[in-house]
């Protein structure tokens, strides 16, 4: 977008310099911020969530390779950040077992050439097509992978997993990879070149047609491309860069098991991308983030995090973040809303749980479930928020349509 | 033999035949709204769940008509109040808010009845064995089961054909605008329709509830059996559905009857030699009752390769 908008003329040294340096800004920026952050936030568990964001961010951004950048919807990306998983951990203990000199730090080649390969494979089947054809494709692949998983056992070794040793490779400037912050280190290396590359990817004209095909697959076979050509590229790319997340993974836990292959995993990289944005770079960023965060931290607080995270798609399917003045209004409501509701849900959740009293814990309270009090506060609570945001929402409404009409006309958005 | 034979091809037509109940819904929603719930299976597990509770206050013949017409109102709600809203923005966001819905479902579920099989009983009537063969005894309620399916079948094909609604439903799969333009409230059949295909997913669900297990997993055990059947028998033919229903229905009951791997195929052709170790081991020693689960999917796999339309479908996405 910003090369076209340079000019021919020759311009003048320092300008040009300066517009060149400028697109690396954010990228120095963000090896700054993962270079400094395990030293900033020193807990074990923060290093360690930090490790796992990095993997999804990878595995989100390939994702969205798929969904944002050509517009297909799959339901199975984790086949191939599973698969690249299992060949790595099994790439490990053939080096151990053989004593090979290959460091652990280029090990997650090994999984991304085990997902192009299976891209490659599998893509030459789902590609075919785009829309709903390609993402019920996707999930019968990936059923058929994760069911295979149990069948095939000195592969994907049955309910247990396979294990591996990463301090065991080949040491390069006496790294262990012992210690999580190597570890970490190891993953932010391979997140940032991983996110270098996929957005450079999307500069080149591959990834331009790769948009084109996700606005209008007919005119781009009007102006002589294949779309199924183009899908296919951009899925077999894609599929490189989840099996080199899942290659990180089985590097970080040194376990794999076959719940990675699973439709929890991508079902989890989906909402990642979706919550983040799928129309911007970042976007994925972002979702990996909060969704690595509310996966670690909010399966502490509440059992039921996952229905939470559910209403993820089923909101961000209806808005589009241009709306922050009517939205401001109507997050009072929603906000008064969601507590009463989710008091409710939490209470409904000890209430229904045997055996463990009636007295339980909501935001520091103390409350006594088997007296009606807290059932009618948070109900009132609940409804008075939704009939709250009911009067809010022609407004945002309106607002969004505005929104949305501008951004049409602007051509933002398809 | 015989005997396995045909206990085999009752349970297949039985299995068919539920799997052809959710997957007619699915499949004229669809043809529909151009869209695939991905929440289908959840409305036939929250058939399951509201028959089990219904039948524990009124019985199960009450459960049977009463829990299919709530679901199938909370269908008809889902598809006016969220669906539509979500229409505007495209086909991603509508699989997607479906994809979200079935999670939300599954999760109230599991909030409500907790993760662990309740206790849906077969109702006392049924509860017995109809008629034996050969050695097997064949349980009553399963005869009622199949009775069922083949009856609402047969309503469905004859509403469908026979009567005026049916008509303008089959019109306003095709011809929305036509239709609209002729006076119906084509939002209004698209409505029903939904409304309709989710009771019908939650009757299949108190039918099968107390015969199978009534568990909070039982969605994400049937969804995906059901998109093979729905792509296999080619994307909003119902015809086609009704085939691969069947068809899935026999090829998994027969798998799971027979204790056979390859390695005692290969040891009858005279092949003695056993792959020492690894994947290949794995092949040769496993039997096809376990392979049984994977086999949909790799029929899904051979008829996208073979006929991507599936079999009897007309209509690329």
């Amino acid at each position: 977008m910003s090369a076209a908008l340079v000019p021919d003329g020759p311009p003048s040294g320092s300008l040009s310099l300066r517009r060149s340096l400028l697109p690396l800004v954010p990228w120095v920026a963000a090896a700054l911020v993962l270079l400094v952050a395990p030293h900033v936030l020193t807990s074990g568990i923060a290093r360690t969530m930090m490790s796992l964001m990095g993997i999804m961010v990878v595995f989100a951004l390939s994702y969205n390779m798929l969904l944002g950048q050509t517009g297909m919807l799959s339901f199975g990306h984790a086949v191939y950040y599973g698969l690249g998983a299992f060949f790595t951990v099994h790439a490990m203990n053939a080096v151990i077992r053989n004593g090979l000199p290959v460091p652990v730090a280029l090990m997650p080649l090994v999984g991304g050439a085990a997902g192009l390969l299976f891209g490659i494979v599998f893509g030459s089947v789902s590609t075919r097509r785009g829309g709903t054809a390609f993402a019920m494709i996707s999930l019968g692949l990936a059923e058929l992978v994760s069911s295979s998983a149990n069948i095939l056992r000195s592969f994907f070794g049955g309910e247990e997993g396979i294990t591996t040793n990463r301090t065991k490779l080949l040491r390069v400037f006496d790294l262990s990879f012992g210690p999580q912050l190597q570890v970490y280190y190891l993953i932010a290396a391979w997140c940032l070149i991983s996110a270098a590359a996929i957005y450079a990817i999307s500069r080149t004209p591959l990834g331009r047609m790769c948009n084109a095909v996700r606005e209008n697959p007919e005119r781009v076979q009007f102006v002589g491309y294949d779309p199924q050509l183009v899908r296919y590229a951009a899925f077999c790319l894609s599929a490189f860069f989840a099996g080199l997340a899942g290659a990180l993974a089985a590097i970080n836990f040194e376990i794999v098991n076959s719940s990675y292959v699973g439709l929890g995993q991508s079902g989890i990289v989906l909402l990642a991308a979706f919550i983040g944005g799928t129309g911007f770079f970042v976007g994925p960023i972002i979702g990996a983030i909060v969704v690595t965060y509310l996966q670690t931290m909010l399966s502490d607080v509440t059992p039921v995090w996952q229905l939470y995270f559910g209403h993820g798609p089923l909101l961000r399917a209806r808005t589009i973040g241009r709306l922050l003045p009517a939205y401001g209004m109507a997050a009072v409501a929603a906000a008064a809303a969601a507590a009463g509701a989710i008091a409710l849900i939490e209470m409904a959740v000890v209430a229904l749980r045997p055996n463990e009293g009636s007295l339980t814990t909501l935001a520091g309270i103390t409350l006594d479930l088997a007296t009606a009090g807290p059932w009618l506060g948070g109900g009132a609570l609940a409804l008075a928020g939704a009939a709250a945001l009911r009067w809010t929402a022609p407004r945002v409404r309106h607002a969004w349509e505005r929104a949305s009409g501008e951004a049409r006309r602007t051509g933002r958005v398809a | 033999m015989l005997e396995l034979v045909l206990v085999s091809t009752l349970n297949g037509v039985l299995y068919g035949m539920l799997l052809f109940l959710m997957a007619s819904g699915l499949t004229l929603i669809f043809s529909m709204l151009g869209v695939l719930n991905f929440a289908h299976a959840g409305f036939y597990m929250l058939g399951a769940f509201f028959g089990f509770q219904i039948s524990r206050f009124a019985g199960f013949w009450v459960g049977l008509v009463a829990a299919p017409v709530l679901v199938g109102g909370l269908g008809a709600l889902v598809e006016r109040y969220g669906l539509r809203n979500v229409h505007r923005h495209g086909h991603v966001p509508e699989l997607l808010f479906t994809f979200g819905l079935a999670y939300v479902v599954e999760e109230v579920v599991q909030i409500v009845w907790g993760k662990l099989p309740v206790d849906y009983r077969v109702p006392g009537l049924l509860d017995g064995p109809a008629f034996t063969i050969f050695a097997t005894n064949y349980p009553a309620y399963k005869v009622f089961m199949l009775c069922a399916a083949l009856a609402i079948f047969a309503a469905l094909l004859v509403a469908l054909t026979r009567t005026r609604v049916g008509l303008v439903i089959q019109a306003a799969l095709t011809h929305p605008e036509m239709v609209a333009m002729l006076g119906h409230n084509v939002q209004r059949v698209f409505m029903l329709v939904f409304g309709l295909g989710c009771g019908l997913a939650a009757m299949a669900g108190v039918i099968a509830g107390p015969s199978l297990v009534t568990q909070s997993n039982m969605a994400g055990l049937l969804g995906p059996i059901l998109f093979v059947v729905v792509v296999v028998g080619g994307l909003g033919s119902l015809p086609g559905a009704f085939i691969a229903s069947l068809l899935i229905g026999l090829i998994q009951t027969f798998a799971v009857a027979i204790d056979l791997s390859l390695g005692d195929a290969m040891g009858r052709l005279g092949v003695e030699t056993v792959p020492s170790a690894g994947v290949l081991r794995d092949i040769w020693t496993v039997t096809v009752a376990q392979v049984a689960p994977v086999l949909p999917y790799l029929l899904l796999v051979l008829v996208l390769i073979v006929r991507p339309t599936g079999l009897l479908g007309t209509r690329d996405t």
